[in-house]
């Protein structure tokens, strides 16, 4: 049998070229400036928020708006990387042939890990103290009057095996344990694509599935635990058993959109050509999907919550819907996420033409953002909180720079899979 | 020459054949009426150019019919019929109710479907099945030809047609 995919060029790489690096700069730049008069604005504003925060005893810092504004986009783009290398592994665990051609568009997401993990990390030591409640020593002194007896119960999550309130060692491995093995795998599953493209047969296949089962085993505890770490624990007292779950399909979702665009902008600029509207309607049977499972995950958390009535549970969503800041954004969140994807990719059509898939994923990317946005500033700023200057400057700025980070390892190697077993399979895809 | 039946039928042994048999058949002017074939083939709605299935309208009617009829009875439950404190909720607290108006949704949308999907297809238990020809529950693909929607056209001219498309037998089938 003749081999169609031969008749298609299979060396091809992706040519980062100066024009899309030049666009990728200047929203880079407007960012900057968005981000700078934000900054400007804050700390000329500052006089306002002291006369509320003098009741609670704690005074505002501009600085902790900036602080919140780069753990929301930490989280939220270490969660797109990390996805796109969970969805490749899940293609080969699954052994899935439809998807070998775009295989390397998801991994490329992993290169933004590394400098994900730096920052993340490096963040944690200098604006650390500020966004989480849980690192002042005066809740774990039985003598203070700010003693908690409940955080100092979960005290040893954070600090074990030092004493509670001083340095949190337990939670810096953590951080640092989920990061090394993830851009470990990411590592491995890169090299053994390098070795595929080069070397060819079957062999690299087996290996890249056995190597995905142990990253999916890892991920599935890590990207838990992370959840807690990272975004819950900004609400110290308060906890809900499917925070970990939530997150992860906040994750997915964003990250699935963002390998769909990359996958229709790469089509675009007129590569992978043998994706058609078979692989993209898979894809946005993805989207359509678990935006849907997203939903479901927020509406359990929410409707046991409302139902239990519970004063230690309910304290998260009072302290969103009763915000005049946030409160509008609770249902910006459910109409971005939920209702505008549901109502335009439902039909068949809708996810087989890029310019619906393009429209609803560009839409889902800022409202998974609007997600840990909302997540992330209740906690830590309270009524100071807000979108302004300075949280779209800094989406703007991490944005194009994961683009930068993401493109630039996307061009060092193959587009394709050209010794992937499941190329064929692929290329004769049809739904 | 005289019509003295009503379907001719050319079959076919491969599916390839028969795709590519649908394909010229269409091309020169017959009407095809039906493809029967034991299993289903890919694509062949696509070459028979069938039109997109209205079935998901009446999904969509029917999920729309059991939110309303779940969305009414919780209302006139909850807030009308026996008004209870639950949580100290409101009597209609919207919320508690989109569980129960989803599985109805649901429920309503999957029973219209199977329910319209019976009725157009003629799936009545006492419809008698016209059986065009026993092999096509077995390995063999059939193509079904109504004279009486070809009238323009010579019924040996039809069977040619057939014959050259790639079919091993060609015959007549009346039903009373």
């Amino acid at each position: 049998m003749a081999h169609d995919v031969q008749n298609y060029n299979l060396d091809q790489k992706f040519d980062f070229n100066a024009g899309i690096k030049k666009s990728l700069l200047t929203i880079l730049g407007i960012g900057a400036a968005l981000l700078v008069i934000g900054i400007v604005m804050a700390m000329a504003g500052g006089g306002h928020a002291e006369e509320g925060a003098e009741a609670t005893g704690h005074a505002f810092h501009w600085y902790e708006r900036l602080f919140a504004n780069v753990w929301i986009n930490n989280v939220y783009f270490t969660g797109i990387a990390i996805v796109g290398v969970f969805f490749f592994a899940i293609q080969y665990a699954a052994q899935a042939g439809w998807s070998a051609p775009i295989t390397r568009v998801m991994l490329s997401f992993g290169n933004w890990l590394p400098y994900a993990a730096l920052i993340m990390i490096a963040s944690f030591f200098l604006m650390g103290h500020n966004l989480f409640h849980w690192w002042h020593a005066e809740l774990f002194d039985p003598n203070s009057p700010e003693y908690d007896s409940i955080i100092d119960g979960k005290g040893a999550f954070f600090f074990w095996p030092m004493e509670k309130g001083t340095f949190p060692i337990f939670y810096i491995a953590r951080m640092v344990i989920f990061f090394g093995f993830w851009v470990f795998f990411f590592n491995k599953f890169k090299k053994i694509a390098a070795a595929e493209d080069q070397l060819g047969g079957d062999s690299h296949w087996f290996k890249m599935r056995s190597w995905s089962a142990y990253f999916l085993v890892f991920f599935a505890v890590s990207s838990s635990v992370s959840a807690w770490d990272w975004v819950m624990s900004i609400d110290t007292h308060w906890f809900s058993t499917l925070f970990g779950w939530y997150v992860f399909a906040s994750w997915f979702v964003a990250g699935l959109s963002a390998i769909t665009l990359l996958t229709i902008f790469l089509k675009g600029k007129g590569y992978l050509e043998m994706v058609n509207e078979n692989h993209i309607h898979d894809l946005g049977k993805f989207v359509f999907g678990f935006s849907i499972f997203w939903t479901y995950l927020w509406f359990s958390q929410f409707l046991l919550i409302y139902y239990a009535n519970i004063p230690e549970e309910t304290v998260y969503f009072v302290e969103r819907l009763s915000s005049d800041v946030y409160g509008p954004f609770i249902f910006v969140n459910i109409g971005m996420n939920f209702v505008l994807p549901f109502l335009v990719l439902m039909t068949r059509d809708a996810k087989r033409h890029g310019v619906f898939l393009k429209l609803v994923c560009t839409l889902l990317l800022v409202g998974h953002w609007v997600d840990f946005f909302l997540m992330v500033q209740p906690g830590t700023l309270g009524h100071n909180g807000g979108i302004g200057f300075m949280e779209v400057g800094m989406l703007l700025v991490y944005g194009s720079a994961v683009a930068l980070v993401v493109l630039g390892g996307l061009a060092k190697g193959n587009l394709l899979p050209k010794n992937h077993p499941m190329l064929e399979e692929s290329y004769h895809h049809h739904i | 020459m005289e019509r003295d039946t009503h379907f001719i039928l050319g079959v076919y042994e491969d599916e390839d054949v028969l795709l590519h048999a649908v394909k010229e058949v269409r091309s020169t002017g017959v009407k095809i009426h039906e493809v029967y074939s034991p299993y289903p083939v890919h694509g062949l709605e696509h070459v028979l150019g069938y039109k997109r299935s209205r079935l998901p309208i009446a999904a969509f009617l029917f999920g729309m019919l059991g939110t309303s009829l779940a969305l009414t009875m919780q209302f006139y439950m909850m807030k009308f019929d026996w008004p209870m404190i639950i949580g100290g909720k409101d009597f209609a607290a919207f919320p508690d109710f989109i569980p129960v108006s989803f599985e109805m949704t649901v429920l309503l949308a999957a029973f219209g479907m199977v329910g319209v999907f019976m009725v157009s297809s003629n799936l009545k238990p006492w419809a008698q099945p016209r059986i065009f020809d026993v092999r096509i529950t077995d390995d063999k693909h059939v193509m079904a030809i109504d004279i009486a929607n070809n009238s323009s056209m010579e019924v040996e001219k039809i069977k040619e047609i057939l014959k050259s498309s790639g079919a091993t037998e060609v015959n007549n089938k009346s039903f009373e």
